[in-house]
């Protein structure tokens, strides 16, 4: 097998592996890079992200105000420290990505413009137009290529980690184009790939969003943490599931059902705003997750609108006019008319809640450091502290860029302080070993098939993890994974080619999405509480639909067991600094909690 | 979407190529059923699905912006997740590979030219040394308007239909061509760059902009209307330009 010996390995090169590349080679030009990724650079999903990224940078706004919106939005089950790391940080690197050339949207005077996003106290969110993911991750892969020291090694597929004496020594990967398997030795490993919408049938994301990172950790023991943390995100177009960034909302755009009521105000989210004039962490600004549960709401009351696609309320945006929505979002306009059929210059678009973020992830400090030793993880495959129960638009975007950083850092530091390169018998024997379990897949005379298997994946965990849960359809959703992963090694593989063999990948990358979707169920069904995203309706006399901070103010990890194939679930503490768990609201009720709040501390 | 699945369908016929298996191209047909909404890529997950799991396409956001599924539709360089069989309805399909790039494997070409010359022609800030220490509690003043010069040529997302439309790519792979010339005006005329003297030598050369010959089909094809021609016809300008003032006065 071909060997590369890296300081660093890099897995994923989208905003996060792309941001740790270059801290890198910044850090030290002598450090060799070895940026693998399934796709192009420029494929990653953050390529997708629409409306932008936060970061303080107002007069009226402060670290203290993000940190709170943060943390509140996270339902407190945020780590503090993290967070207030976070805030600090999230400026200089947008204002990095500028210097690199990033496209951000301008005030007349040539300054830096931000727009409103749900739950954001303060309008903080840069955006370079509805396309910031876009700009912002071509602005990483072009800086990119000026550092010599970045090796690509792109349309590489990773099919484990070597490991050895409990410290993270590499990666085992097939290159796709050439149809070889290649090994990569680094000092540092880093997980980057981004998150496993892919788990649920219906989605946001790319087709290569399927959680290969979180599993690779996952069955090297690593703790997953926080998994039942699922966003819905509350407006994707009907069938295909395309995102409607929350931008759309900051703008000023609202939401009506089906009698063109503005049903917000019944879901402690009101009173209602007059249309044309939004107000932070009002109606359609407040958090994603209390959206889509009041979706959810409308929907049990017959309040929506039906289309032969499914379910909808409108996203009406005509108010806006042609010329402002085609400066501020112009995507938003191709994909509505492109997908939907709807130019919503002119009609509201029909929208319906679709599955979109990973709030959990590998489990980190704030170092991005795992538990295994010489392994990292970062963006949206991990679980480094700052979305808690729901991940606040706009969040994570930044989180890309400040924590690719501190990754790339981190590992650079662990490079050098380390003089030689591994190399062993051991880990070559590891990437034999994964090179014959990936090709014993050409092996197998089942009559299962992959297309099924995933969709049942996908329909599962729509019934049984969705916006609101219960024991029993949680319980199904378990079983129903217990069975699908019992025939998984029961597909057979038609394509005998190894050069850029699609079906291959996409077999494994359906076992690591999987994995993925018991993290996710298993970890949901033990949290017996309702927060942020994770909403129960069940428990004796209804008890699971409070939020019980006895019990619950914990984070959930996920750790595979190999004797059973499943993931042991249990609990750790959350970081609380300065900010005291409190009901979390929004709406005239935040604005009445706030006054009390100062009156008291007035006293 | 099984539900408004009507009674429609299509003959898609797809070029395949197994290059560990077959000598030439080769062609299979399938009739795919297919309703208002159904893309190509889509017919294309269908094929997989139900006919040639062993069909090989690149694709992943779906939303025509990671730029990953161009491939030629009835001879036209076309995003399969942004081109609709309803537009097509009454005719016959063909799916080939993105014309003028080596095929890998059935529908997936050798993109690697493509991304070297982008690689090629410095596609990143280089700050002029007055601003090589800006602090990263500011940023540049851009205006509105400065934006706006380049903006249009930024929107790129190196899908390679404008390779696949170029007649002057056809007949001489050394052009620069118009996605990676696009990106090296965008760079040159951003008001926080300066490293337009870096990149001048590459819009100069042979393979830069004055291989274009103007044909404009790069800019028909391209599926976020970035208008590449317009970028290279900008581009002799500027090229033109340096000429001149190098004519009045020579580098030192």
């Amino acid at each position: 097998m071909e060997k590369y010996l890296a300081d660093v390995a890099i897995v994923g090169a989208g905003g996060t592996g792309l941001r740790a590349a270059i801290a890198v080679a910044q850090a030290n030009p002598s450090l060799r890079v070895a940026l693998i990724s399934k796709v192009y650079p420029m494929r990653s999903h953050t390529v997708a992200a629409e409306g932008g990224a936060a970061g303080v940078v107002r007069d009226d706004d402060s670290y203290q105000k993000h940190f709170e919106d943060t943390v509140a939005g996270g339902d407190w089950l945020c780590e503090q420290d993290v967070c207030e790391y976070f805030v600090r940080h999230t400026a200089e690197e947008l204002y990095q990505l500028e210097h690199w050339g990033c496209p951000w949207s301008r005030k007349p005077d040539g300054s830096i413009n931000v727009r409103r996003f749900g739950g954001m106290k303060v309008p903080r969110t840069w955006f370079a137009a509805d396309k910031s993911g876009f700009h912002m991750l071509h602005t990483l892969f072009q800086t990119s290529v000026q550092f010599p020291s970045i090796q690509r090694f792109d349309e590489h597929f990773v099919l484990d980690l070597l490991e050895e004496d409990g410290v993270c020594r590499g990666v085992v990967c097939y290159d796709l184009q050439n149809g070889v398997f290649r090994q990569i030795n680094a000092k540092a490993v880093f997980l980057a790939t981004g998150g496993a919408g892919r788990a649920y049938a219906f989605n946001t994301d790319g087709g290569i969003v399927t959680g290969d990172g979180i599993a690779l950790a996952y069955r090297h023991g690593v703790p997953i943490r926080d998994m039942e943390f699922v966003q819905y995100h509350p407006t994707g177009l009907l069938g295909c599931g395309l995102l409607m960034t929350e931008g759309c909302r900051g703008e000023g755009g609202v939401l009506y059902n089906k009698d063109h009521y503005r049903y917000l105000q019944d879901y402690g989210l009101g009173p209602e705003t007059p249309v044309g004039s939004p107000k932070n962490k009002y109606m359609e600004l407040g958090p994603r997750d209390r959206l889509s549960q009041a979706f959810w709401n409308e929907s049990k009351k017959g309040r929506t609108i039906k289309y032969p696609l499914g379910e909808a309320v409108l996203l009406d945006l005509t108010h806006l006019g042609e010329k402002y929505l085609h400066e501020r979002l112009p995507l938003i306009c191709e994909l509505a008319e492109t997908y939907s059929g709807v130019d919503p210059v002119k009609q509201p678009v029909p929208v319906r809640p679709v599955v979109h973020y990973t709030m959990g992830g590998i489990e980190t400090n704030g170092r991005t450091e795992t538990r295994m030793e010489g392994l990292y993880a970062g963006g949206e495959c991990a679980s480094v502290g700052i979305h808690g129960a729901n991940r606040l638009g706009s969040n994570s975007l930044v989180e890309t860029i400040v924590f690719g950083k501190v990754a790339g850092d981190a590992m650079a530091e662990r490079a050098m302080s380390i003089k030689n390169v591994y190399e062993s018998a051991e880990l070559d024997r590891q990437a034999e070993e994964a090179e014959k379990r990936a090709l014993s897949l050409f092996d197998v005379k089942g009559g299962e098939s992959m297309s099924k298997i995933r969709s049942e994946m996908g329909n599962s965990m729509e019934e049984g993890v969705g916006i609101y849960r219960e024991e029993e359809g949680m319980q199904k959703t378990i079983d129903t994974l217990k069975a699908l992963k019992q025939r998984l090694p029961n597909v057979p593989l038609s394509d005998r080619g190894r050069v850029f063999n699609t079906e291959w990948m996409n077999l494994i990358e359906l076992g690591y999405t999987m994995d993925v979707a018991q993290c996710m169920v298993h970890s949901a069904i033990n949290r017996k509480e309702s927060r942020g995203s994770h909403q129960r309706l069940d428990g004796p006399n209804g008890a699971y639909k409070q939020r019980d901070d006895v019990n619950f103010l914990k984070h959930s990890l996920a750790i595979y067991n190999k004797e059973t194939g499943l993931p042991d679930i249990s609990l750790s503490d959350v970081k609380i600094t300065t900010f005291q768990p409190a009901k979390r609201v929004y709406g005239a009720e935040a604005e009445a909690a706030e006054a009390a709040r100062k009156a008291k501390e007035a006293k | 979407m099984e539900q408004t699945l009507n009674n429609k369908t299509m003959k898609i016929t797809v070029q395949r190529y197994r290059p560990e298996q077959d000598e030439k191209p080769w062609e299979q047909t399938f009739d795919v059923p297919y309703h208002n909404e159904t893309s190509v890529l889509e017919a294309l997950f269908y094929i997989k699905d139900n006919f040639e799991p062993s069909l090989s396409f690149r694709w992943s956001c779906r939303m025509a912006v990671c730029g990953s599924c161009g491939m030629m539709v009835n001879g036209v360089p076309h995003l399969a997740c942004k081109t609709f069989l309803r537009d097509y309805e009454g005719k016959d399909m063909k799916i080939e590979p993105l014309a003028n790039f080596p095929i890998e494997r059935d529908l997936v070409v050798d993109l690697s030219d493509l991304i070297e010359k982008i690689e090629r022609i410095k596609p990143y800030i280089i700050p002029a040394p007055k601003d090589k220490n800006m602090p990263l509690t500011k940023s540049f003043k851009q205006t509105p308007q400065q934006m706006e010069a380049y903006l249009q040529f930024a929107q790129c997302i190196n899908c390679g239909c404008c390779y696949a439309a170029c007649p002057q790519y056809k007949l001489n792979p050394k052009f620069i061509g118009p996605a990676a010339l696009t990106l090296l005006y965008r760079y040159n005329i951003d008001n926080r760059d300066g490293g337009q003297k870096l990149r001048l030598p590459f819009l100069n050369a042979e393979e830069g902009v004055w291989s274009c010959t103007f044909v404009g089909y790069c800019s028909e094809v391209c599926p976020k209307s970035v208008d590449p021609s317009s970028a290279i016809q900008l581009g002799k300008k500027m090229s033109a330009t340096d000429y001149v003032f190098k004519m009045i006065k020579p580098e030192e």
